[in-house]
């Protein structure tokens, strides 16, 4: 192996990852003290919380009376109860000071007419425990994320975070169980980077790109999930993927709930409101997973639009122009150039599009990661956060608008317990050269493959894979099969090709360590979903089409060692965390 | 004595070509900068012929099929794909834009596809922003309050609407890279997408700030090299208007 030039750097924490709960918790790492590194593949503002519409949740009662109890029931039951409740609580307790915290920071959010922060409806959220649609998702226009993400950024800016951008991150580094920093690849000179910290927070967001027609950003590979399987720590509930209800036919590109928000509604090629018949009562504002399997039934029942009558039809045009104007500028900017729509005179063609991972890595509320070890036990050094991590507060099933809220009070979180742990300045022990030579042996090897299969040929091989055998709805066959199938982009890596040799910005090779990153999750959300013989939330089996609480009340874990996993459970935590709030058991979840 | 010709290693030499193996008959010539850092050879032009019956709609769509199909070699940021990350920022049919939101079916005869203008390139289309970030920073982008409410700070609906046009900056430097002030005073002009963040926060009605804040970029090079070219406001992929935001922050220090 050629031999790298490796610059060591120390940190009491280091952050992976500068997206919104990345740059939150360095923030708050800032703020406590504490010399902070964040490391980031992409300049922060292009992260994919820039790419989040809607808006962020929290029970603030700007536009009517609220709880955040009524928003702890929402997100329970928005999880078809695998949310863990104690975590849950924690969430909607905070969002109201993290929002409050966010406009603070800057954040331009729209207005009410007196001036407060502009609140609106959102798929499940409802008042006094599922009773009407209330108004808890707060806004800047269609551009909420963007908004939150600019500012986060300037924040760091402003308590002098070090940041190292354009660093690709490759492996933990490992000792004894224990996590001690971590080594990446700067794409800027080529140079090998070790960092040591006494805490590693993970923070790199979802791996929506195992599909083929997904939201997510060509960046949402998973890096930090990949990371964790390598080390030998487990993921968990990876068979949890969002579909989210209307992503534009054709391109994926999102367009948000906040549009149903805002009074508009889905239509087949018979000219009916369907989401009326699946769900009297919330409609087009159910959760999701509800919304998402509504459309695939329309679809697969002959009822669809189009030529190929694959897909259906979104309405805002009987809004008024200046309500789209003020509340839907991006989403009016998005249609009319990947859709060539006019949305104030014209429908959004409209299909349930890949968008977001409930699974993640294992952490309690306050971001520690976990591993199975007879019981629960915290991994020492290592946190994770936002999309990359899975608290687990979405469940089987997350709440449009609780993800922004998920990023920014577990960021805030991330960094309290950092400062708790660690006292600024401890020394770092020593760790073996093993570890580092064991992660440049891999990057070595895919750096100088000279084989014959190309990068994009087994990333679309394992993209199509995922999007034939573990869409929408899922049987043991599609299963069975998928679980063989996905197996044989990963056995293509033994014969890759990577053409380009060099060290800075070789893309090729950055795309390839990618791919490497998203097989493995692609694999493990595969067996997940053929483990789970139930149906909840967004995990729908038509040969198992009942939840089944007696046996499957558990979050999955996975390990993988490659083509190996092992599956294990561990079971959902079913009490709260305070006695402010009683335990919301399991019910039928109708909308 | 004044250096008239370019050095020997600026020179831009006629590259590869890749001819189209699939037979197709609906054939476009895309041409590509390239440059590698690591091999001390010049600049390169290469040509891909792309077959556009199988190419979905957009300049980075083409870019992607050329590194998955023809050449992975090729080096260019993308991320989002929908216009809000502003990492495909470059120079396409000579015009700077997102690569993501740009139609190829807008460009006549050969697409030519370059970085942004101006710029130290790193690798290929990739640029060096970051004395753009840098001066991104100068302009202290967080607002300034004294106020220790719990609640959060009012903003009229009228306030508010005065960030519009000005807070969805992506800074995909589209704008700064067209500017040709800011080409021969880049380091010490600020250039019009950061002067557009600088005036979204002199204008917020919540900061505290700003008096100061006008004092700050109130100076010969950093602001007043803008000479209303308005090239910024016609390159801007989001249709902001940094030019008018620029004159907005001139007309406040002429009339404080």
């Amino acid at each position: 192996m050629k031999s790298y030039k490796i610059i060591d750097h120390e940190y009491d924490v280091v952050v992976l990852g500068a997206g919104g709960s990345g740059l939150r918790a360095a923030v708050g790492l800032s703020e406590a003290g504490l010399k902070t590194a964040c490391v980031s593949k992409v300049f922060p503002t292009r992260s994919h919380t820039s790419a989040a519409q809607g808006g962020i949740s929290a029970a603030l009662g700007n536009m009517g009376e609220d709880d955040w109890r009524w928003h702890m029931y929402d997100t329970v039951k928005g999880s078809d109860w695998l949310g863990d409740q104690d975590c849950i609580e924690y969430l909607c307790k905070e969002a109201p000071r993290a929002v409050l915290e966010l406009e603070k920071y800057g954040v331009p959010f729209s207005r009410t007419e007196d001036g407060k922060i502009y609140q609106r409806p959102f798929g499940g959220m409802t008042k006094n425990y599922g009773n009407e649609p209330v108004q808890r998702t707060c806004a800047a226009a269609d551009r909420t994320g963007h908004a939150i993400l600019h500012t986060l950024y300037g924040q760091a800016l402003k308590h002098n975070t070090e940041f190292f951008i354009e660093y690709f991150a490759l492996d933990l580094l490992m000792k004894d169980g224990q996590c001690k920093g971590l080594i990446a690849w700067n794409l800027n000179d080529g140079t090998i980077h070790r960092f040591r910290s006494h805490i590693t927070i993970i923070a790199t967001g979802g791996y929506g790109k195992v599909y083929y027609s997904a939201t997510s950003a060509h960046t949402c590979t998973g890096d930090g999930n990949a990371m964790v399987l390598r080390a030998g720590l487990p993921l968990q509930d990876m068979e949890f993927v969002q579909f989210h209800p209307t992503g534009i036919y054709g391109h994926g590109t999102l367009i948000s709930e906040g549009v149903r928000g805002e009074g508009g509604y889905l239509v087949n090629s018979k000219g009916e409101r369907f989401m009326e018949r699946y769900a009297p009562k919330a409609k087009d504002l159910a959760s999701r997973d509800v919304v998402s399997r509504s459309i695939a039934v329309e679809i697969n029942e002959g009822r669809g639009v189009g030529k190929e009558k694959d897909h259906v039809h979104l309405h805002l045009n009987h809004l008024d122009p200046k309500v789209i104007e003020e509340r839907l500028p991006g989403i009016s900017e998005s249609s009319r150039l990947f859709a060539n729509v006019d949305v104030t005179k014209e429908p959004i063609p409209v299909v349930p599009t890949v968008h977001y991972n409930m699974g993640g890595i294992p952490t309690n509320y306050k971001a520690e990661v976990l591993t199975l070890n007879g019981s629960e036990k915290t991994v020492p050094g290592l946190m994770a956060i936002g999309e990359a991590a899975c608290v687990s507060v979405h469940g089987a099933n997350r709440l449009g608008s609780n993800s922004l809220i998920d990023l920014v009070v577990f960021g805030r979180a991330a960094a309290k317990r950092a400062a708790e742990l660690v006292k600024p300045g401890t020394p770092h022990e020593e760790i073996s050269q093993s570890e580092t030579d064991k992660c440049l042996e891999r990057f070595d090897r895919l750096r100088n493959a000279s084989g014959s299969n190309s990068t994009a040929d087994l990333r679309l091989a394992m993209q199509k894979t995922m999007q034939s055998k573990c869409a929408v709805f899922r049987t043991e066959k599609t299963l069975k099969e998928g679980i063989n199938e996905i197996r044989k982009p990963f056995e293509g890596m033994d014969d890759l090709s990577v053409k380009d040799k060099s060290l800075i910005f070789n893309t090729d090779l950055v795309e390839t360590l990618e791919f490497d990153n998203l097989i493995r999750q692609a694999i493990t959300t595969m067996d997940s979903a053929y483990h789970r013989k139930e149906s909840r939330g967004a995990h729908a089996r038509e040969d198992f089409p009942k939840r089944n609480d007696e046996k499957f009340m558990q979050h999955t874990l996975s390990w993988c060692d490659g083509k190996k996993t092992k599956i294990d459970y561990r079971p959902v935590h079913r009490s709260t965390l305070s006695n402010d709030v009683q335990y919301f058991p399991p019910q039928e979840r109708v909308y | 004595m004044v250096q008239i010709n370019l050095p020997q290693n600026s020179k831009v030499e006629k590259g590869k070509y890749f001819k189209d193996k699939t037979g197709s008959k609906n054939i476009r010539k895309v041409n590509i900068y390239r440059w590698d850092p690591s091999t001390g050879e010049n600049p390169r032009i290469d040509t891909y012929e792309v077959d556009m019956d199988n190419c979905p709609s957009k300049v980075l769509d083409l870019l992607n099929k050329i590194k998955n199909e023809i050449d992975p070699s090729i080096a260019y940021r993308r991320s989002c794909a929908h216009g809000v990350c502003g990492s495909c920022a470059m120079n396409m049919d000579g015009k700077n834009g997102l690569a993501c939101t740009k139609p190829h079916s807008e460009i006549k005869g050969d697409i030519n596809i370059y970085p942004l203008p101006h710029l130290k390139v790193l690798k290929d289309l990739i640029g060096d922003l970051s004395t753009l970030y840098k001066q991104y920073e100068s302009v202290e982008p967080w607002l300034k309050t004294t106020s220790k409410t719990e609640k959060e700070n009012i903003q009229s609906k009228e306030d508010r609407a005065k960030l519009d046009g000005l807070y969805e900056c992506i800074m995909c430097a589209c704008c700064s890279t067209s500017c040709p002030s800011y080409w021969w005073n880049g380091d010490k002009y600020l250039g019009p997408a950061v002067l557009l963040q600088a005036y979204r926060w002199i204008i917020d009605s919540r900061d505290e700030d700003r008096k100061e804040r006008l004092k700050k970029v109130a100076d010969e090079l950093k602001l007043y090299r803008c000479h209303t070219i308005m090239n910024c406001t016609n390159a801007c992929p989001k249709g902001l208007n940094p030019a008018k935001a620029i004159a907005s922050i001139k007309k406040m220090l002429a009339t404080s």
